[in-house]
């Protein structure tokens, strides 16, 4: 069991390594984009499959994190990638430790309102006060350095996806792996069981509400790092990446791979980003076709494509194995 | 010294007064169960000692320290632990997590994060334990939502009591079992409490059978006031006791 868990985990890390050299530049650059967002889905997935919030403002922690990086680039000429990861880290968990002392007070449709509602006053910030944050033309992101090293005179897209790329699967390894740890740990047992019934959760001894603050500032922070490893990948940000939109996107991506599985938002965050391109080229009506995909999750897979899979797999092995039996139980929720 | 007293305490809903004036002491090692008609105020009783509900007037003292309007977590981590009426577990977790939930929070390890919890060898071997203790050993990797009813309300009281507390209140423990299941349940219970060292147990009850089977004392309430205190023998010999619990007059 441990070892098919292993080959799991190694051989879509082996693949996604070897991908520069072996898939296209449209493949490695969809990749990329990909891979970015997994912080972000694995820091959303936090909050919704481990804890029970529903956030529909994470778009601000992603806008948080592309800023920091347009910001220390192209504002202060500060190039240096890691000091951006560091700078997006402290300010995303401020901010988020000031928007989570209010929303964590609520639960349900009142969070998920107040979430966006604090998303949307981001984006407005973003969008009128021109001077600092370049209003709906936005701010460049220049070309940052990687552990101290310049590429400056590299092509764009040889840095991107020969350099950046590299950079951006090592960190968002490390991220998953911490996040694992998280959800594995004794916090990540408290975590659970304040989303399965907070009531007994506090008479346990658990202070509800402290935990889910601390749950929503590490949620906001992994966002945020996604955020800043994103913003050199598109080069531009504006404020649609703190757009209801765009935290919309974020909810999607993790119903679309199933947000009871801990690998299940990566999936999504990947078919999300390789449907959404596949489809916007063939027809302008992409938003039709992705409400079809999210009312045929809802209502068959609930699970999203991880319990699709699973199913599949487990009527196939059934059909094979037919004369043995199973007894595994499965939980609703991330385990 | 008592460990937990209750003074004057009162909690209206509107004109219902749910509990009126509540004086009472809980001592070590008493098996005090509350008893009364539907709407006599013992849940309510429950519910304000341990910190659901903030009473209107009065105290609630455990070991001497007041803890009137406190929050359930804080008055759980004094040492009082309760049991809910209607089955309260974690239903997508096994019982084996929703027992090592409540061993974390007890020893203040609900922050680590750096560690798995499948390799803290001390927290798993003492939820083992607990859940030998009440029967449940053999099915701690099974979903607490897939447990038989029985089980669920055993699985209830033992993350309780895996919280090792100085007294435990338990709302009706063998509500919704059937009469195989209460005694049971019951006994495992009165095992356990030996077991961990529980210093006093405060049950609600409405089957008479264990009430008179299993308690040192009997507090017997009627529209949120103390009808009678007294141990069983006198509980048994109180007619208006008698006659407000079965509805018979005198």
């Amino acid at each position: 069991m441990t070892e098919v868990r292993h080959l799991m985990v190694f051989a879509p890390l082996i693949a996604l390594a070897i991908l520069p050299f072996t898939g296209s530049t449209y493949i490695t650059y969809l990749t990329l984009i990909s891979l970015t967002y997994v912080p972000v889905v694995l820091g959303f997935n936090l909050l919704l499959g481990y804890t029970g919030l529903l956030s529909f403002g994470h778009g601000l922690f992603l806008a948080l994190g592309m800023y920091v990086a347009a910001f220390m680039t192209f504002k202060y000429g500060i190039l240096n990638m890691e000091l951006i990861l560091l700078t997006s880290i402290v300010i995303s968990a401020i901010v988020a430790l000031g928007v989570g002392f209010v929303c964590v007070k609520y639960t349900r449709i009142f969070f998920a309102m107040l979430t966006l509602a604090f998303g949307m006053i981001f984006y407005t910030f973003l969008l009128k006060f021109y001077y600092i944050t370049g209003g709906d033309e936005g701010l460049p992101v220049l070309r940052p350095t990687l552990l101290g090293i310049s590429f400056a005179d590299m092509p764009i897209m040889d840095f991107l996806l020969k350099v950046y790329y590299y950079y951006v699967l090592i960190v968002v390894a490390l991220t998953t792996y911490v996040m694992y740890r998280i959800v594995s740990s004794h916090f990540g047992l408290c975590l659970k069981v304040i989303r399965d019934n907070p009531l007994k959760a506090e008479h346990l001894g658990i202070n509800v509400k402290r935990y889910r603050l601390y749950a929503f500032v590490i949620s906001g922070v992994f966002t945020a790092i996604g955020g800043a490893l994103l913003a050199p990948a598109v080069g531009h940000v504006d404020p649609g990446s703190s757009y209801w939109t765009t935290s919309g996107d974020i909810v999607f991506m993790t119903l679309l791979g199933g947000f009871t599985n801990f690998f299940g938002p990566i999936i999504g965050a990947f078919a999300f980003i390789f449907l959404k391109d596949i489809i916007m080229s063939a027809i302008i009506y992409w938003q039709l076709v992705f409400g079809i995909v999210l009312l045929v999750i809802v209502i068959a897979v609930p699970g999203g494509l991880v319990e699709g899979i699973t199913r599949m797999a487990n009527f196939i092995i059934s059909r094979q194995l037919i004369t043995k039996s199973g007894t595994s139980v499965s939980g609703k929720y991330a385990d | 010294m008592a460990l937990l007293t209750t003074v004057s305490l009162r909690k209206y809903f509107g004109d219902v007064r749910a509990v009126d004036d509540v004086s009472l002491s809980i001592h070590e090692g008493e098996y005090v169960s509350i008893i009364g008609p539907n709407g006599a105020g013992k849940t309510t009783l429950i519910n304000l000692i341990s910190g659901i509900l903030k009473p209107d007037g009065g105290k609630v003292y455990f070991m001497d320290k007041d803890i009137t309007g406190l929050s359930p977590a804080k008055i759980s981590k004094l040492g009082v632990a309760r049991s809910f009426q209607l089955i309260n577990i974690f239903p997508e977790l096994s019982a084996l997590d929703c027992v090592c939930a409540a061993i974390v929070s007890r020893s203040n390890k609900g922050m680590i994060m750096h560690k798995p919890l499948a390799n803290d060898e001390e927290v798993l071997r003492e939820a083992g334990e607990i859940l030998s203790l009440f029967g449940l050993y053999e099915k701690r990797h099974v979903l607490a939502k897939n447990l038989p009813h029985g089980d669920k309300k055993l699985l209830d009281i033992a993350s309780a009591f895996a919280l090792r507390p100085k007294i435990i209140l338990l709302d009706e423990p063998t509500s919704g079992v059937s009469s195989g299941e209460k005694k049971r349940i019951m006994d495992t219970l009165m095992s356990a409490s030996r077991e961990i060292g529980i210093k006093a147990v405060v049950s609600v009850e409405h089957d008479m059978d264990i009430v008179f089977s299993y308690s040192s004392r009997i507090i017997a309430m009627h529209n949120g006031k103390v009808l009678a205190d007294g141990v069983p023998d006198e509980i048994k010999s109180n007619q208006v006791v008698i006659s407000t619990i079965t509805g018979r007059g005198a």
